[in-house]
């Protein structure tokens, strides 16, 4: 069965390599890519109409802001789905694993993710809030920020990380975070304006058109945030002591 | 730009190596570590061609948070692979 499967494989991966002979070269400036109207009107027009340096934010959080706004449902669903699935899946105090030992945390592990955590956290929040101008964003700031709660689950355990952040209210941080984005894009649609068409929002902040668009970037930058935060916690949680939400690893 | 060259040569060949291996290893841990290292070889060659966001997503997420919920699904599941 292995080597029956071996022959496809081989012969799709002889025709991808095949068929990647006829991709333009790198920066070609002739490639498709970079000669397609939607292309030059996102270099063109980005600095014009929104303010920002980062064309990649732009495109994510207002060009495509509606496809960014389903995005994170979709993490926030994948989040409500592992706790559907796990959450009393194992009845009782199931038999314990290898791994789950009595031990103290150990002393040095914990001092150093004392002094790490508040530099994640802090870089965090700068990568959130810097998405605009430098590399960054609501996803990679929020997946850092619950990565350094994962970290606080791993170096002590995960009862010492779920009295931090429960998962109830990891749930509700969740929402909020989709219903900041909703909110603002409704906030447009309520002031005159499309669904997510932040312009809009000029009306209610003290700044033109162009920055009111940058502001906004800014605030569903930070919805997804919270959802991606609170979801990537509530992975692990669940993932790591099989939706019992004790011990873990 | 000779040197990008072989650096690029260099990242993609230790991509297919760490491809092949995480499919190929016994022990689910370390194809999930493997699997880690594939993600930020991968996080390297996106920056290297300039697209530094999806570079960004691809440190955070794809070696950093998947990697530990795989580790995490792997401790509550036989080690061994039966493929």
């Amino acid at each position: 069965m292995k080597v029956l499967s071996l022959i496809p494989v081989i012969a799709i991966g002889f025709l991808l390599i095949w068929a990647a002979q006829d991709f333009p070269e790198w920066g070609d400036v002739n490639s498709p890519a970079s000669k397609a109207a939607v292309s030059n009107h996102f270099i063109g027009n980005t600095g014009v109409d929104t303010e920002v340096p980062n064309m990649v934010t732009a495109v994510l959080a207002d060009y495509r802001g509606f496809d960014t706004m389903f995005e994170t449902v979709v993490v926030f669903i994948a989040g409500m789905a592992v706790l559907a699935i796990l959450k009393g899946s194992v009845k009782g105090n199931a038999k314990r694993k290898d791994h789950e030992v009595d031990n103290e945390p150990d002393l040095i592990v914990t001092n150093t993710v004392r002094l790490i955590i508040p530099v994640i956290q802090i870089f965090a929040f700068y990568v959130l809030a810097h998405g605009h101008v430098s590399p960054g964003g609501g996803f990679q700031g929020g997946v850092l920020m619950g990565a350094s709660f994962i970290l606080i689950a791993l170096s002590w355990d995960l009862e010492k990380a779920l009295s931090r952040f429960p998962v109830e209210k990891c749930m509700l941080v969740a929402a909020l975070g989709i219903l900041l984005y909703a909110g603002i894009g409704l906030l447009s649609m309520f002031l005159g304006g499309e669904f997510l068409d932040y312009a809009e929002l000029e009306k209610v902040l003290p700044v033109s058109r162009e920055m009111a668009r940058y502001h906004a970037m800014l605030g569903v930058e930070i919805g997804v945030g919270f959802t991606v935060t609170a979801i990537m916690f509530v992975l692990y949680a669940n993932l790591a002591s099989e939706g019992r939400l004790k011990e873990g690893l | 730009m000779i040197g990008l060259e072989l650096f690029n040569t260099f990242i993609l060949l230790l991509l297919v190596v760490a491809a092949v291996a995480s499919l190929w290893v016994k022990d689910l841990l370390v194809s999930a570590v493997v699997f880690g290292v594939y993600s930020f070889l991968m996080c390297l060659l996106w920056a290297e061609m300039g697209a530094v966001d999806v570079a960004f997503t691809e440190a955070t997420v794809g070696a950093g948070i998947s990697t530990v919920v795989l580790v995490a699904t792997i401790f509550n599941l036989r080690r061994k692979s039966n493929d």
